[in-house]
């Protein structure tokens, strides 16, 4: 099992809050990785600081090192647009674009940074949405308002606007905590299929949720990372207490 | 029940106050409306948009030099402000806590706050007094820069209101930061920003100080940008101020056309406004 992602000794800083206090954490390659832990212990934080996501706030500080493939994504020629299009984000609310029509939201990526080539578009779009399952329900409206889609349609457009631009990586914030059950479920096989070809870090708060998709879990808390290890032993014999007070509901 | 009664007393007097006070604002707005009307509408006709205005003594001629030049003058302010404002707006937006943009913002407060008489001297200073001449050209100058804090600051407001879920979706997707500023955030905005437009337009359209000694004014069609300009609400001035009947009732009329024409740019502000709102 190869890792592609390697984080050193991370420390993400925000003025005087210390969010992320010295974590080391590898991520297997086209394996899923959950993010446990309460609300505030910086799962979010964390996840964002894999595509440089903080770069957009001026008082965020981040120290140690994120090594994706061999590349220090921290480094100093590193590019976070570049980065960006390697490590691709879903977020917690879903979040299509409301001025496009559905077709535009896939190719979105390639529109707005003005490198779509317009012979491929359709077959970008096509495939993209086939690839989470969401073809069959659009074909005969792509050119309508993504809006107009149920929550977890949505949910499914903005996967399929990530995996559009041909990430190796894919992060996922709480991607299914506004969906409804049916909507989580289908989001939840929709990860299971993609894992061949991807990457994927999800943070969830959501514990059976993360027994249930991912094959690494990572325990976090107060800004620290607890444990982490497969997801079956973190969640049947974890070693710390503290891991087994949280995946039992004793606190948290 | 003493409570009760004590309480629909006091609910009573508060509409009352409430009431009194929507009267009070509305009361000048329809007599000026009035007024206007039935001093100016019967000396609107063709020529009004169509001729010079008449030598006194005769009666008849129109503004039409006057409204064309206001439009030419406008549009020159909007190139000026506009631009101006939206840009400044966008650096406050995006660069929200640096040092410089604090500074940017307080500037436009204070330059919103000038009396438009100041504007207009300072227009003369830098262009009229360098150019040895009254010109159309500082006329616009003084306009625009009346626009721009009025344009910077509704911009600014309208880009704040964009989600912070929407720049990021974009720049998620490797689509770089000056490219999600304007294709994403300013696009999302761009309604609230052609109602703050409009209604900065509408609000300078009826300036006069700002134009007395830049524009100045000019009996007949004027080419040129760089000679005096005739201007729709400095026809009204200095018709009205004449001693002459035939100019008063020009100088009527052209207060009517003026006022229609800042209410029909209200409305137009208001419809995109609403529009944005809907969506």
């Amino acid at each position: 099992m190869t890792n592609k992602i390697t984080i050193e000794n991370l420390n993400v800083y925000f003025s005087a809050t210390h969010a992320i206090k010295n974590v080391s954490l590898d991520v297997p390659q086209n394996r899923v990785t959950a993010i446990i832990g309460p609300s505030g212990c910086g799962k979010s934080t964390l996840l964002r600081s894999i595509n440089r996501m903080h770069d957009m706030i001026p008082s965020a500080r981040v120290t140690g090192s994120i090594i994706l493939d061999d590349t220090d994504i921290y480094g100093r020629s590193s590019n976070p647009v570049l980065i960006r299009r390697r490590v691709g984000m879903v977020f917690q609310k879903p979040n299509p674009f409301p001025a496009m029509s559905i077709h535009d939201n896939v190719i979105a990526g390639y529109k707005l940074s003005g490198r779509l080539n317009r012979g491929d578009a359709d077959e970008i779009v096509e495939s993209s949405l086939k690839r989470v399952a969401l073809w069959d329900e659009v074909k005969d409206r792509l050119k309508t308002s993504a809006m107009n889609l149920s929550g977890g349609q949505q949910q499914r457009l903005c996967i399929a606007r990530t995996i559009a631009v041909k990430p190796d990586v894919i992060l996922m914030d709480e991607p299914a905590s506004a969906l409804d059950p049916l909507s989580t479920l289908k989001i939840e096989e929709l990860i299971e299929e993609l894992k061949d070809k991807y990457t994927i870090v999800i943070v969830t708060h959501n514990m059976q949720q993360a027994a249930r998709v991912s094959d690494i879990t990572a325990f976090f808390y107060l800004g620290e990372l607890i444990e982490t290890g497969g997801t079956r032993k973190m969640f049947t014999n974890p070693e710390k207490k503290q891991t087994e007070d949280y995946i039992t509901g004793r606190f948290g | 029940m003493n409570g009760m009664v004590a309480r629909s007393l006091k609910n009573g007097v508060m509409m009352l106050l409430m009431g009194t006070a929507t009267l009070l604002v509305l009361t000048p707005l329809v007599l000026i409306f009035v007024h206007i009307v039935r001093e100016g509408a019967g000396s609107i006709n063709l020529d009004f948009f169509t001729n010079i205005p008449n030598p006194p003594g005769e009666s008849g001629g129109g503004m039409a030099n006057g409204l064309v030049g206001s439009a030419v003058i406008l549009f020159m302010a909007s190139l000026i402000g506009i631009p101006t404002g939206i840009f400044g707006a966008l650096y406050l937006s995006e660069y929200e806590g640096h040092r410089l943009a604090q500074v940017i913002r307080f500037s436009a407060d204070v330059l919103a706050g000038v009396p438009s008489i100041i504007t207009g001297l300072v227009a003369y200073t830098l262009i009229v007094v360098p150019m040895h001449g009254f010109s159309a050209v500082a006329g616009a100058v003084a306009l625009g820069l009346i626009i721009i804090p009025i344009v910077l600051r509704t911009t600014e407001e309208q880009l704040k209101m964009v989600p912070g879920t929407l720049r990021e979706a974009s720049l998620a997707l490797g689509v770089p930061f000056w490219r999600t500023t304007l294709q994403v955030t300013l696009r999302s905005a761009l309604k609230g920003i052609i109602t703050g437009i409009l209604l900065s337009i509408a609000r300078v359209a009826g300036e006069t100080a700002p134009l007395l000694f830049t524009a100045l004014g000019n009996q007949f069609w004027s080419s040129k940008l760089t000679e005096p300009m005739a201007a729709l609400p400095l026809q009204i001035f200095n018709f009205a101020i004449s001693p002459y009947e035939d100019w008063h009732r020009l100088a009527w009329a052209g207060a009517l056309v003026l006022v229609v024409i800042m209410f029909g740019i209200s409305l137009v502000a208001r419809f995109f406004g609403r529009e944005r709102s809907m969506g």
